[in-house]
């Protein structure tokens, strides 16, 4: 047990894979000497050499696209790519290559590629540095939708992703970067369980990645109202624990989801379909939504307004409460 | 590089008359309505089974959906090749890994990406095995080509990017690709790159041999750029005749690759006895092709992940139910 930042806990599980399996490369723009931009990968080049920590040109669709050749010649990679608004270069190789080879190869090639994206706003980015792209992987079959919350989950879950054996979309929630939390280094993840994170009675409060967090800030101060709030971390977009949710919900009768993401078409609306389709009869209220708005990611003064907030939160739970 | 012996001469007209039939023949069966599409390579037998034959076992092709003639020198059944074209299953139903000739690739360019990270796999391993992707003129402005390569001269990919110019991506020509030649790019990603005969046999083999044989050797990439022309349409569902003329057709029918074979080999009674065992194999393949299981409405859910989310194995079962 060790007091690690998620960046921290991210390097601490790369470093773990890259011991264990010599077949996992890790590579990407400024990943190698540098340790990438937010330093996750900070070290690995000097101790696991050139050849397997290594930087790329600047071009996302031929990480990706080398990262497919290199699976399918029996290497194991995880790629990162910088920022989640310089993802969308690569998506053509993600959506037409990555996540249909084995089914293309009648699962002859599996393709367990990792790709590390730092995603979602709140530390104050420059354009493209703050989007929640979540819902383009979710929607397409084939890759799994990984969205560690914070240090421990972030370690756990990027080994189970880099051991999983098909493609994994790691969301890495950079405003939960710098954030420090015991982490087992001992303790091995397994994708798509999502995680009660908070007990409560009253209604469910429903994230992933750095909103996590903030539900449990709005589940404190709710408490302090004598509304006893549960909160679940789904962890695993895709695989999503369905089962975890909706047996929160039924105990709780009330949910809201809460994502960084805009509102249409965004993550949330599957889960309340979701929640609809399966306990419906349990529900007290319908199911809530708190999202960024229909608008391309704001500039950073004003991307607090954006971002789901506790008077948000509440706001939308004492709605629930009140239908 | 050794000039090939008289019946390696032999062996790849065989390869290319039955290419060539195959090709005839998967077209009468898109017209019977036994294929939904097929885009033919006639014209380009040379280009394409010249440079297979180059190939070695440890070697890897990435073909895009024309390169039959690739696959017909890899050993690929050719049942288990045009079950893709039947609509049976995408990408084609043959084990890649068992012949080293990867899924048909429909994405124009996007597959050369993956034979330079095979490459760059091949490397790491220690060398002494080299990737070749194939992809026409049209391919060279996608981005992702341009990717490739540059990933290719920094990386020192052991992979040879071979071009069949065939003159026209479905009605565009070739100078409305590029303002360059083709071959010429390959100096600004610091590889070499040259432009051959496409129709001509021995100069494709030779040039893809020695280009494989560099890779290989770990001297980094090239780029060959095969001028050739598809005398037949894009696929089953285009009208050539819409964008060019005929007295353009007439002369590349004159480089037939198969008639300069044929006259270097100099032997009718070889080339009639090819004929009729060429007629034998594609009657036999036919049979085969035309008695082969369709695909089952179930099966579009096997291979889209190791083990299939809850959400998934629902959907499975609930199509399962419809179709009891």
């Amino acid at each position: 047990m060790a007091q690690l930042t998620l960046v921290q806990a991210l390097n601490e599980a790369l470093r773990h894979e890259l011991r264990e399996d010599p077949r996992t490369l890790v590579f990407g723009e400024d990943v190698g000497r540098l340790g990438g931009v937010f330093r996750v990968t900070d070290g690995l080049q000097e101790e696991f050499g050139e050849r397997r920590v290594f930087d790329t040109p600047l071009a996302e669709s031929a990480i990706v696209g080398s990262a497919i050749g290199l699976a399918l010649a029996g290497w194991r990679p995880v790629c990162e790519i910088q920022f989640d608004g310089f993802s969308y270069p690569a998506l053509d190789q993600v959506i037409t290559n990555l996540a249909k080879y084995r089914g293309r190869t009648r699962g002859r090639a599996a393709l367990p590629v990792t790709i590390r994206i730092p995603s979602g706003g709140g530390i104050g980015g420059p354009e493209h540095h703050g989007e929640s792209p979540e819902t383009y992987y979710a929607h397409t079959a084939g890759l799994k939708v990984v969205a560690p919350s914070g240090p421990a989950e972030g370690y756990q879950l990027l080994r189970a992703a880099i051991r999983d054996p098909d493609p994994v979309i790691f969301l890495e929630p950079k405003s939960r970067y710098w954030t420090k939390e015991e982490v087992d280094a001992a303790a091995a993840g397994r994708l798509g369980q999502a995680r009660i994170v908070r007990e409560g009675t009253h209604a469910t409060l429903i994230a992933w990645g750095a909103m996590t967090a903030r539900c449990l800030q709005a589940a404190e101060a709710a408490a302090e109202d004598g509304v006893e709030l549960e909160v679940v971390d789904c962890r695993s977009l895709v695989p999503l624990d369905v089962d975890t949710l909706s047996a929160s919900v039924r105990k709780t009768g009330r949910a809201v989801v809460v994502h960084e993401a805009p509102l249409t078409a965004g993550f949330g609306a599957e889960i309340s379909a979701r929640l609809m389709e399966t306990i419906f009869r349990d529900l007290k209220a319908p199911v809530l939504r708190v999202t960024g708005y229909d608008i391309p990611y704001p500039a950073a003064a004003v991307e607090a307004a954006y971002l789901p907030d506790l008077d948000r939160i509440l706001t939308a739970v004492q709605k629930v409460l009140d239908y | 590089m050794p000039s090939l012996r008289p019946d390696q001469l032999k062996e790849l007209y065989r390869l290319m008359a039955f290419t060539r039939r195959v090709d005839q023949e998967a077209v009468a069966l898109q017209r019977q309505g036994e294929l939904t599409a097929f885009p033919p390579l006639t014209g380009q037998e040379a280009a394409q089974v010249g440079s297979a034959y180059a190939l070695q076992r440890q070697d890897f092709a990435f073909p895009s959906y024309r390169e039959m003639g690739v696959a017909i020198v890899r050993g690929v059944d050719l049942v288990e090749y045009l079950r893709a074209y039947r609509g049976d299953w995408n990408g084609g139903l043959y084990d890649l890994y068992a012949h080293n000739f990867g899924p048909i690739a429909s994405s124009v360019g996007s597959h050369a990406l993956h034979a330079v990270g095979w490459a760059m796999g091949a490397a790491l391993d220690g060398g002494g095995k080299a990737a070749i992707v194939y992809f026409g003129e049209g391919a060279t402005s996608e981005g992702d080509v341009h990717e490739a390569m540059n990933f290719a001269g920094i990386f020192r990919a052991p992979v040879v990017f071979f071009v069949q110019n065939n003159q026209w991506a479905i009605s565009v020509p070739v100078a409305r690709q590029t303002a360059a030649p083709i071959h010429r790019k390959a100096e600004a990603y610091g590889f070499p790159g040259l432009r051959i005969d496409g129709n001509d046999v021995l100069a494709v083999h030779a040039a893809t041999a020695e280009a494989l044989e560099r890779a290989r050797a770990g001297g980094g990439p090239t780029l060959i750029e095969a001028l050739t022309y598809r005398l037949g349409a894009h696929s089953t569902a285009d009208d050539p005749t819409r964008y060019r003329q005929a007295a353009e057709v007439e002369p590349w029918r004159a480089q037939d690759p198969l008639l300069r074979l044929a006259a270097q080999i100099d032997d009718e009674d070889f080339t009639r006895q090819v004929v009729e065992e060429v007629e034998e194999r594609v009657r036999d393949l036919r049979t085969r092709l035309l008695s082969a299981p369709r695909a089952e409405p179930e099966e579009m859910f096997e291979f889209v992940y190791a083990e299939p989310p809850a959400t998934l194995a629902a959907q499975r079962e609930e199509l399962r139910q419809w179709h009891s």
